[in-house]
């Protein structure tokens, strides 16, 4: 059982001049292991910045706020240490990383996070699985990481580590965005195998309640403008599918 | 960095000085446009000598297979005119040549391998001279290890229809100067594939040349480097398309870590007026490891025909991508280990040119122990 505080997380990114531009307004969110909550918000009220700041992305600056998993302080630690802490970050727009073949980066990955090489005999054929379950060619595995992947692939291929990092918390940042609906079929299922293990907590942040059609989120949270201005259940989803986001947003002005 | 895209005039590259006579080159002071980036200091005797009287590197090499020879011979017509000074300064100081024959249809199945061991002492001069026969298909690769203080010149000619895989590694220990002028006269539907790598050496300075001699022939260059602190590579290029229908892509890329480790990289390609249907293409990337090393990057075409199927350059220096190290890192990959990984994937579609197992290995091997001396 795992528990992710964020309390009061204040955060600006950092700009090329070297300036600060606040996005985060102080946001508390807890998450506990077999949980699934929903971020929902309009375009560039900071979800990716809360997704990156708690992942640890250097363009983004902590200024007030914590947060912990499982008590320990997850600002203090390096971008791969949060990792292998067993945070997880699904990413809107992952990267490519030329001449880094997908099987050599995951093993790397994989024995990163479990701290020992994954057994030699098992692992080709736990790879092969994997790739089945998200409908990937096993011809991905030769492939440069993310290199020439069509938004559905990479979005499969974030998925597929997810699956196989087995994270104590994951955050998923649309990962519904440019998906077709079978290719959102696959991704779902694949977050729904994670889910019903019960060992993972899950932040799944999307601009559309259509994933939520799929994955039922336990918890809704309505974020604008850098923060959390209404928290519900499922039922929020619906509010929102039908009403959008036009109460919130003009709520502020 | 310096990045230069340079359009230049008509016949430049081609109206330059050409001659076996040292003495009719004026003495180098540095400030000539083929030599500006070149610190002549570190040069050594290379720079004011008219004669070499050193040892050059020994050749060594185990059994070949069938259809190849390895022989000292007295002289050999040679493919190269000399058009630096010191690429003419090789010619007339050195004491022999090494022959390196590959019989017309020979396809040995393995790599022939040969060393060049440099055993320090007076500047010396070499030449060797690679002769590849028609429909022949071979890789050959040259290591050059050792101490010297050496200008050589390197003849390959790539007879009508054969294939040539032509790997040389330049290792030198780390007091070594070079320089050093391939010359590749490709033939008729001929294909050369030249890996030049150069990890070692205080100064290493590799011009390659090329010219074709029928129709159908394809060179491709492509370069590895990696400089330290304190080293200068240089790689120059000139490809001269004068005969139709012929295709050059030249690829070099380098990483640099270290102060003053510094790279040079100056490509040009010329397409005369007779060579229509040419289809050529040439790209530098260097990537910054830290701070204090500097990449200079000049792609240069010169076009006299618009009837081509093809002409560009690009050049980009840069240091690590954020992004990437960031995307390896948040899967829990240690920085150092994401940072290998990055390099050795900048490096992998040079190194998979490579079709010798054991060297691409050592390569990666000696690549990633670069990065941790300085934990870049
Ligand atoms: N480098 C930057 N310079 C200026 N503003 C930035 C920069 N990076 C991010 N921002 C701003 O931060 C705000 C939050 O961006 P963020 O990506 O977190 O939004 P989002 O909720 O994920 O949006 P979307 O739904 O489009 O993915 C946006 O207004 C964005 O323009
Ligand atoms: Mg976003």
């Amino acid at each position: 059982m795992s528990t992710l505080e964020i309390r009061d997380l204040q955060v600006s990114v950092k700009l090329p001049e070297g300036d600060l531009k606040p996005i985060l307004a102080g946001v508390d969110l807890t998450v506990k292991s077999g949980e699934t909550h929903a971020i929902m918000g309009p375009n560039g009220s900071g979800k990716s910045t809360l997704a990156y700041s708690i992942a640890g992305h250097p363009k983004y600056e902590i200024t007030g706020g914590t947060v912990t998993l499982d008590g320990d302080n997850v600002l203090d630690m390096t971008v791969d240490e949060r990792a292998r802490a067993g945070l997880f970050l699904a990413m809107q727009y992952p990267v490519e990383v030329p001449g880094v073949s997908v099987a050599n980066f995951l093993r790397t990955a994989k024995t990163a996070i479990d701290g020992e090489a994954p057994k030699l005999r098992t692992w080709a054929g736990d790879l092969r699985k994997a790739m089945e379950k998200l409908q990937m060619d096993p011809a991905f595995a030769q492939r440069n990481v993310n290199e020439g992947f069509s938004g559905g692939e990479k979005k499969r291929h974030e998925i597929m580590q997810l699956e196989l990092l087995k994270p104590k918390m994951a955050i998923l940042d649309e990962t519904d965005s440019g998906l077709d609906i079978d290719a959102l079929r696959v991704v779902s299922e694949g977050v729904n195998r994670v889910r019903e293990t019960g060992d993972t907590g899950l932040l799944l942040i999307t601009h559309y309640t259509r994933i939520l059609r799929y994955i039922k989120p336990d918890f809704v949270h309505v974020f604008v403008a850098g923060k959390i201005v209404q928290e519900g259940g499922p039922e929020l989803a619906e509010q929102l599918e039908a009403e959008g986001y036009e109460r919130y947003v003009g709520a502020r002005v | 960095m310096t990045t230069e895209a340079t359009i230049a005039p008509p016949s430049t590259k081609s109206q330059v000085l050409r001659s076996f006579d040292v003495a009719e080159f004026p003495a180098l002071n540095g400030l000539e446009e083929e030599w500006r980036f070149t610190p002549l200091k570190r040069l050594r005797e290379l720079v004011r000598a008219t004669a070499l009287t050193g040892t050059a590197p020994q050749v060594e090499h185990g059994d070949l297979p069938a259809g190849v020879s390895v022989r000292s011979v007295e002289k050999v017509d040679p493919v190269l005119t000399p058009f630096d000074r010191v690429s003419a300064l090789a010619f007339g100081s050195a004491a022999g040549v090494t022959l390196i024959e590959v019989a017309p249809e020979a396809e040995p199945e393995q790599a022939v391998v040969i060393r060049l061991v440099g055993k320090g002492g007076e500047a010396a001069a070499g030449r060797t001279f690679v002769k590849v026969g028609a429909f022949a298909k071979v890789t050959l690769v040259l290591e050059q290890t050792g101490t010297t203080t050496l200008a050589d010149n390197i003849e390959v000619v790539v007879g009508d229809s054969a294939q040539l895989t032509f790997v040389t590694v330049a290792d030198w220990d780390a007091d070594a100067v070079q320089a050093q002028h391939v010359k590749l006269r490709i033939g008729k539907d001929a294909r050369a594939v030249h890996v030049q790598v150069a990890l070692g050496g205080d100064l290493v300075r590799q011009f390659t040349s090329v010219e074709y001699t029928g129709r159908g022939g394809d060179a491709e260059l492509w370069g590895l480097y990696f400089a330290d602190a304190g080293q200068h590579f240089e790689h120059r290029q000139l490809v001269d398309h004068s005969v139709p229908d012929c295709r050059s892509y030249v690829g070099y890329r380098g990483a640099l870590q270290g102060v003053s480790a510094q790279t040079v990289w100056v490509g040009d390609v010329l397409i005369r007026a007779a060579a229509t249907g040419t289809d050529t293409y040439e790209i530098n990337r260097n990537l910054i490891l830290t701070d204090g090393a500097v990449a200079h990057s000049v792609p240069n075409l010169e076009i006299e025909t618009g009837e081509i199927v093809g002409a560009g350059h690009a050049s980009a220096t840069g240091r690590f991508d954020e992004e990437q190290l960031f995307y390896l890192m948040a899967r829990g990959i240690p920085e150092g280990e994401a940072r290998k990984l990055v390099v050795r994937g900048f490096f992998a579609e040079l190194l998979n040119k490579i079709p010798v197992e054991e060297l691409r290995e050592r390569l990666g091997d000696a690549i990633e122990a670069r990065l941790a001396e300085t934990g870049a």
